[in-house]
């Protein structure tokens, strides 16, 4: 900070950094339309859309990604042509990409003075780059191991890494490109507050995100951006969550989720003493007993990696368990392979939708069908029946609100939310007994999270259970009828979603007890 | 953009026209354009050894396709070749690199020849049981590797390498000891019964009518059906596979297992139909054409009939061209070489249709994993 400060002998009203009537087209579209935009020292600027709304376009012209077709970049006054990302490092802009560009086997500190090393003739001066790296991760609170391979720290470490690689080269505008994507609420927590240091210490802060609360939370200002134009710049005194869902989506959404009183039916999940391993042979469960009735919605709170994943793999065949119940719909499915589960009536929305949940290259139709293409309407003595499985997925397209060119088109080529109302159709069609949504509206659009939603509730509705799992602690508060907490493989209270306290939750999600005592801070590696 | 697909309107009379041409025209395009340029260059190897590469391509062509006898030889060679090729897709489609084809080549050639000599059995049983008793042969030898990749995760590229080099040695012992035709000298398996042998069609081998027919049925099973389903989910996305359902251990094991067959079947037919008995010297090569057949013909069945047979041209052609020029006709197999370089790395279809360019038929999903 000292060493900066002698950099910014600007005048107050001169902008760090200032785009004027930037315009970029590409065949067929016009991503950003005559977008202006500009950011003080010591600012935090929220660039709030929806997927496809243009933040990407914009940033990656600020970071000389993209050259504009019109209009132009200023920084400190001065307008630049920006030839690519080395041209804007050298003028002080730092970008935190949503897909970490790290080598996983570097270290923490290796991976910060990449392509800017200290060093002594040709040696690199590792002693000197340790020093400097742990120097400038202590100035500005980020903590993290500097010594650590980047491949053993947790996703929220290798952020705080990006973010340091960026202070590193200097930058005093720095770009974060959903950040909050990837990480806990405790992590998401810590960020904002980093955010907020930077912003007094000096430097300009652009954050993209399509979530409301942090918006409110942590920006000076906001610029909402829909169809590629600024629709909106507001402050976070003057608005709230509504009113800027509505600028981003363009009508109003609905936030809280609108469902009658749940009417619980027979028990169709009745799982007790479940215990199981994680990937590396830890214990992941221990002792895990719980029930989902037909017409209510079960929602597991948790900080990711306390064993949800695991739970949700050993309900649904994918993982090896053991358990003294595990009864769906009254039947053993104990040591039941995902086929056998699937027959039983479960739905399994997985929370990783491109790993697991969908064949990207495949069809629309063809995912829509994954599992259940052996099924006798769609195929008749291991031939595909084509016509039956067209008609399923023109009906489910159009039921779902599908946004796709065709049934044909592979489905890698949707956006996120269509990706996953994909996945929430196929299982849904199958009419499950007993519904388990993983994670369902991760990194979907505001106007898709509240779709899938509304047809969770038509599920439950309809008498299925539905066992949800979610780290976005506000889903599971509003979607849920019962709410169980998990903490480190067990899960530590159960309570009615009706008047649940969130303090309270999140108080157990981080492994505190039920008095309201100051919660453990949570620690990575 | 998400807007883009917004606007669109949402029928869903058929796939995306525009992308559905592409993607066919570069399929076409970029093999054609591969194979071209490797005859460019080759053309310069030959015109180095002091010949017109005109003339020695009008040489190689015509030896080839100008008359009868040179149309039955490529059918008779193309006949392996799409075999193994089929036996390469069939992996790929299952994400499996089997560059084991030459191995479960000779060993179901060597089984066949064995089916054929050693039983008394009517023609209309004799002949399917021994192409029958070769697939079971390297299906069998292919299941080594599947075996191994599914439960104990080791790379079918090692494995399938390292069973070429066994089998090539098991057949060469088979040969020069248990089933030795008795009482002269050479390293060979007694000649087949004359019930076992494929019948005389004239101009068109059965051979080859028989490979033409699995192609096209390999082609159906992979697009139609529910095995073939399976095997190409577990091909793109082996964790999308385990959560619909499907045995992913089970497709490979299976997978692997039709692959031997076809390569198998592709060793039997020349036993049965070409050289009449086993020799270790023959059938060399023909599972490594597989490979760059396979990738020639992008994984997909039916193109691999055409990328046989071109194969098929140039190997019939070399003879001649050495004969007639006395040119080396190593030259095919640099032709062959460059041609598998160019269509693996996407090196035309990059420079064809830039960042539009289709990804490159994947053949490493194992490695280092």
């Amino acid at each position: 900070m000292s060493q900066a400060d002698s950099d910014r002998t600007l005048p107050v009203d001169v902008p760090a950094l200032q785009a004027v009537g930037l315009t970029k087209r590409f065949p067929g579209v016009v991503a950003n339309d005559d977008v202006s935009l500009s950011v003080h020292a010591g600012q935090v600027v929220a660039l709030l859309g929806e997927n496809g709304a243009g933040k990407s376009t914009l940033v990656k012209m600020i970071y000389g990604l993209y050259q504009p077709d019109e209009g132009q970049i200023r920084i400190r006054g001065e307008a630049v042509r920006l030839s690519g990302p080395r041209d804007a490092i050298r003028r002080g802009i730092g970008m935190v990409h949503q897909h970490f560009q790290l080598v996983p086997v570097f270290t923490v500190a290796e991976n910060v003075i990449l392509g800017d090393e200290p060093h002594r003739g040709p040696m690199v001066s590792m002693a000197e780059a340790t020093e400097r790296v742990r120097r400038l991760s202590e100035e500005y609170g980020l903590q993290v191991d500097v010594n650590a391979r980047v491949e053993d720290l947790p996703v929220g470490a290798q952020q705080r890494v990006e973010i340091l690689k960026a202070l590193y080269r200097k930058a005093d505008i720095l770009i974060l490109d959903e950040p909050t994507a990837v990480l806990t609420p405790q992590e998401t927590d810590e960020l904002l507050k980093v955010m907020r240091r930077f912003a007094a210490s000096g430097v300009a802060v652009i954050f993209i995100t399509h979530k409301l609360r942090e918006v409110l939370e942590v920006a000076d200002t906001i610029e909402v951006l829909r169809g590629g134009k600024v629709v909106g710049t507001t402050t976070p005194s003057q608005t709230d969550q509504a009113d800027l869902a509505e600028m981003m989506v363009g009508r109003s959404v609905l936030l809280r989720v609108d469902k009658a009183p749940a009417q619980p039916g027979e028990t169709v999940l009745d799982v007790a003493g479940l215990r199981a391993l994680d990937d590396l042979g830890l214990p992941a469960l221990t002792d895990v007993s719980l029930q989902v009735r037909s017409g209510e919605i079960v929602g597991i709170a948790g900080v990711e990696g306390n064993g949800q994943r695991e739970l949700v793999e050993c309900l649904t065949g994918l993982r090896r368990c053991s358990a003294q119940r595990l009864l769906i719909g009254g039947a053993d499915a104990h040591g039941a392979t995902p086929h056998a589960i699937h027959a039983m009536g479960v739905g399994h929305v997985p929370e990783d939708r491109e790993k697991d949940g969908l064949v990207g290259p495949y069809s629309v139709a063809d995912n829509l069908v994954l599992n259940r293409f052996d099924e006798p309407q769609f195929a008749t003595r291991g031939v595909r029946n084509r016509r039956s499985i067209r008609e399923l997925a023109s009906g489910l397209i159009a039921r779902f609100d599908v946004r796709t060119p065709s049934a044909a088109t592979p489905a890698e080529a949707l956006s996120g939310g269509n990706k996953q109302k994909v996945v929430i159709a196929r299982e849904l069609a199958a009419r499950p007994r007993l519904l388990i949504a993983a994670q369902p509206t991760r990194g979907v659009d505001v106007g898709s999270i509240e779709f899938i939603h509304a047809q969770i509730v038509a599920a439950r509705d309809a008498g299925a259970g539905v066992l949800l799992v979610s780290a976005e602690l506000d889903e599971v508060m509003g979607l849920s009828d019962r709410i169980a907490v998990m903490y480190r493989g067990q899960l530590v209270a159960e309570l009615p979603a009706e008047g649940a306290d969130r303090s309270r939750i999140g108080r157990l999600m981080a492994g505190g007890s039920e008095d309201p005592s100051p919660a453990a801070p949570s620690d990575d590696a | 953009m998400s807007a883009d697909a917004a606007q669109t309107d949402l029928g869903i009379s058929g796939p995306d026209p525009r992308r559905e041409l592409r993607t066919r025209a570069q399929a076409v395009i970029v093999p054609l354009v591969s194979v071209l340029i490797a005859f460019a260059i080759g053309g310069i190897l030959i015109w180095l050894q002091g010949v017109n590469p005109l003339v020695a391509y009008k040489v190689l062509f015509t030896a080839a396709l100008g008359n009868e006898q040179g149309l039955t030889r490529v059918m008779e060679k193309s006949t392996p070749l799409i075999l193994t090729g089929l036996a390469v897709v069939v992996g790929l489609r299952a994400g499996l690199f089997n560059i084991g084809a030459q191995g479960q080549l000779l060993v179901a050639a060597i089984g066949a020849a064995w089916a054929g000599y050693a039983f008394q059995l009517p023609a209309i049983i004799h002949l399917p049981f021994a192409l029958v008793f070769g697939m079971l042969c390297g299906a069998a030898w292919a299941s080594i590797a599947g075996v191994l990749r599914a439960y104990r995760s080791v790379s079918e590229v090692i494995t399938t390498i390292m069973l070429n080099a066994i089998a090539i040695a098991l057949v060469d012992y088979l040969a020069s000891e248990p089933l030795k035709e008795a009482d002269q000298p050479l390293t060979r398996t007694p000649a087949i019964q004359s019930t076992a042998a494929l019948p005389d069609l004239g101009i068109i081998p059965m051979g080859f009518v028989i490979a033409l027919a699995v192609a096209i049925l390999l082609g159906w099973f992979l697009s139609r059906t529910t095995g073939g389903f399976r095997f190409n989910t577990v091909g793109l996305n082996p964790n999308a596979a385990r959560y619909a359902g499907i045995s992913v251990r089970g497709t490979i094991v299976l997978a692997m297992a039709v692959s031997g067959a076809l390569a198998g079947l592709g060793g039997a037919i020349e036993t049965v139909g070409i050289t009449g008995r086993f020799e270790p010297a023959f059938n060399a090569g023909l599972g490594f054409d597989g490979i760059t057949i396979a990738l020639l013909a992008r994984a997909n069945p039916i193109a691999t009939i055409p990328a046989a047979i071109l194969v098929g041209i140039l190997r019939t052609g070399a003879a001649s061209l050495q004969f007639e020029t006395g040119i080396q006709p190593e030259v095919v197999d640099v032709i062959l070489a460059l041609t598998l370089l160019m269509v693996a790395a996407p090196i035309v279809g990059r420079l064809l249709f830039r960042n539009r360019a289709l990804k490159a038929t994947r053949v490493t999903s194992g490695w280092g994993s």
